[in-house]
């Protein structure tokens, strides 16, 4: 890990601790990512993964602890910060959170609309890019998200997570609640985005399968801290949580997919 | 168009020094059968939008053959490559064939994509005005004959529900009703109480102004006591009770059905009419009588207050021309409070209606709800107005 060099660390997470109450959450956790790598969190539940991602993006504050995004301080006051943080990342929701009073068109606009000088014409053009990108038909664009399925919102989201060309994108659950079809083409995509876009992914999953497929690094949150190393490292790793997550039935399975 | 792979080329040497290379440019080359435009170094979407706007202004007319040279491009967004796709497009027209050259694989596969992607939207289908407001009447027109035509119908199987229930009366569920009389009637005590004093208020001090004139002050409290008891009371109350526990009833049951809590309770054998429409129903029909007996409370004793204030009738004078006024019309509790049990059906079922009448959206719960508001108030005053026709037809 410290073979990276300091411009590669998009995202810097030191002596992060979580307390909800008497219950703690992440202790002294610290966390690198660096740039263009898709990284995985996985853990059991209730060991804070969405907690985490929230306070990455800010939208939580961590009891102790920094976090950098890109270069800038997300716990710091967020008056002094620079608001371009928000149009260089994207999110994606676990159930999309689609804004339900738009049309798919005009949800990827939103986030270009808080740029206030793009022409029309060319917001119009961008959105139907990027709702192609994500391998929605042309027809979607006008429908409204209670008009699409589980697996059409996802990629909407991430359509809409895409709309100003980010460096960094968060996934909460890309996959989840997507039959193994869709999951395995969303895994393609991201893949595929990755390349062509030249993005930095920090995916939340429970799919073994994507973990093998796309993610070049795992974050395991285990005993309020994260460990992370490549797949093959946590292969080897002897935490009784970790072994029984790669090593149970399912891990298996998605093992010797993989090498098939 | 063609994109074709090309060696990488540098930005001019007088770009070497980093800052200068992290903007973008572009430069245009014409000469009479090749334009060359060198597109070179940072293209993000502000230099994108400024390209656009000059590149339109730009002649790119005469050639037969266009280059759009992208070799010496650092960064490229998806913004710039449309405006990149759309100059191509624009030489295209023009007549000429158009070759765009680049070294990244990257940009290669984003032009390619932003390409792809050119598909026309799908055709708007334009009405012109009137015929469009024509439509927009027409749809609104059948949208209410079948909103009606299903209130009724859930009417009926509210009906049949509540007769199965007569039956077996161990089906009502007992602790949701009170649970909603509590909601609907208990914690509305002090707002209806505190409108209706205010009412009364107002119509002694009205009705006092008018009837000095005549020397008929005392009159007022006839003018109060009918009124009250006969109309308002339990207008006041049901309109107050039909904005606030009929929004409910339409948010909180479209809420769970957007929840799919609905469709799980009838996949679990549950009747929702059984489950939440009959006990609500049962609790405002209970409560809103109670609450139209203690509107009239509150409102005869702001009418006295105001009569002791402004005319110096007291308070035991007041009791005794209400007395004399009630023993001629003699039915005025009745004809007032009867109506509450009607208005409390109407303000539960139009709730309940409109509230599983949701579908799909958050934005579909705003509008049902609003919706159902209207349309229990709008039911009940028409249906006040026809009790008074009716009654006076009776003679009561």
């Amino acid at each position: 890990m410290s073979a990276a060099s300091d411009d590669d660390i998009i995202i810097r997470v030191r002596g992060l601790t979580t307390r909800f109450g008497s219950q703690t959450i992440h202790e002294n956790l610290d966390l690198d990512v660096r740039r263009g790598e898709v990284i995985g969190i996985v853990g059991g539940s209730g060991t804070g993964k969405s907690v985490l991602l929230k306070e990455i993006i800010g939208l939580m504050q961590p009891t102790e602890g920094k976090i950098e995004v890109l270069g800038q301080d997300v716990t710091a006051d967020p008056e002094g910060r620079d608001i371009d943080l928000r149009q260089r990342w994207g999110v994606l929701f676990q159930e999309g959170a689609l804004f339900s009073s738009l049309t798919l068109q005009q949800n990827v606009e939103v986030p270009m609309r808080e740029l206030s000088d793009i022409p029309e014409s060319l917001m119009e053009e961008t959105a139907r890019v990027k709702i192609a990108m994500v391998g929605l038909p042309p027809d979607s664009a006008v429908k409204f998200p209670s008009e699409l399925s589980g697996g059409m919102k996802k990629r909407a989201g991430l359509a809409r997570a895409l709309a100003l060309d980010p460096e960094l994108l968060f996934l909460d659950e890309p996959t989840a609640g997507l039959d193994p079809i869709a999951a395995a083409k969303f895994d393609e995509l991201i893949k595929h985005l990755r390349e062509s876009l030249g993005l930095t992914v920090v995916m939340i999953t429970h799919d073994l399968d994507s973990l093998y497929a796309i993610c070049d690094r795992i974050a395991v949150l285990v005993d309020k801290r994260a460990k992370v190393g490549r797949l093959e490292e946590l292969l080897a790793d002897d935490h009784p949580w970790i072994r029984e997550y790669f090593h149970g039935p399912r891990g298996r399975a998605a093992a010797a997919g993989k090498t098939a | 168009m063609k994109i074709v792979d090309a060696a990488r080329t540098n930005a001019d040497p007088d770009l070497s020094d980093p800052d200068a290379q992290d903007a973008g440019s572009w430069d245009v080359e014409a000469d009479d059968d090749r334009l060359t435009i060198l597109v070179r170094g940072h293209w993000d979407l502000r230099m994108a939008l400024r390209a656009d706007a000059e590149l339109r202004e730009t002649d790119l007319g005469g050639a037969a053959r266009g280059v759009i040279d992208l070799t010496a491009v650092s960064m490229l967004d998806t913004m710039a490559a449309l405006v990149v796709m759309r100059l191509a497009r624009r030489i295209e027209a023009t007549g000429a064939t158009v070759e765009l050259r680049v070294a990244d694989s990257a940009h290669r596969s984003l032009l390619e994509q932003v390409e792809q992607a050119q598909i026309p939207p799908p055709p708007r289908r334009r009405m012109n005005a009137l015929t469009e407001r024509v439509a927009r009447v027409g749809k609104w027109a059948v949208l209410m004959a079948t909103d009606t035509r299903d209130l009724l119908a859930f009417f009926g199987e509210l009906c049949v529900v509540l007769l199965r229930i007569v039956r077996h009366p161990r089906r009502l569920r007992f602790v949701s009703m009170v649970a909603n009389m509590q909601a609907v009637g208990l914690n509305a005590v002090p707002i209806v109480g505190l409108l209706s004093f205010l009412i009364g208020v107002v119509l002694a001090y009205q009705g006092a102004d008018q009837l000095r004139r005549f020397g008929a002050e005392v009159f007022t409290v006839n003018l109060l006591t009918i009124s009250v008891l006969r109309e308002i009371g339990i207008l006041m109350t049901a309109i107050i009770i039909a904005g606030r526990s009929g929004s409910s009833f339409t948010a909180q049951i479209g809420t769970m059905k957007i929840n799919q809590e609905v469709d799980a309770m009838r996949t679990m054998g549950l009747d929702p009419m059984e489950v939440l429409v009959v006990p609500r129903v049962l609790a405002l029909a209970l409560t809103l009588p109670l609450l139209g007996f203690y509107s009239d409370i509150m409102g005869l004793l702001g009418g006295a207050l105001m009569c002791r204030l402004n005319l110096g009738i007291n308070f035991d004078a007041f009791l005794n021309q209400m007395n004399q006024v009630l023993a001629i019309y003699d039915t005025s509790l009745w004809v007032g409070l009867a109506k509450a049990p009607v208005f409390a059906v109407v303000i539960a079922l139009v709730g309940c209606f409109h509230g599983l009448e949701v579908s799909g959206s958050a934005e579909s719960v705003g509008q049902r709800t609003t919706i159902s508001v209207v349309q229990a108030i709008f039911i009940v005053i028409v249906l006040d107005a026809i009790f008074s026709i009716v009654f006076s037809a009776l003679q009561i």
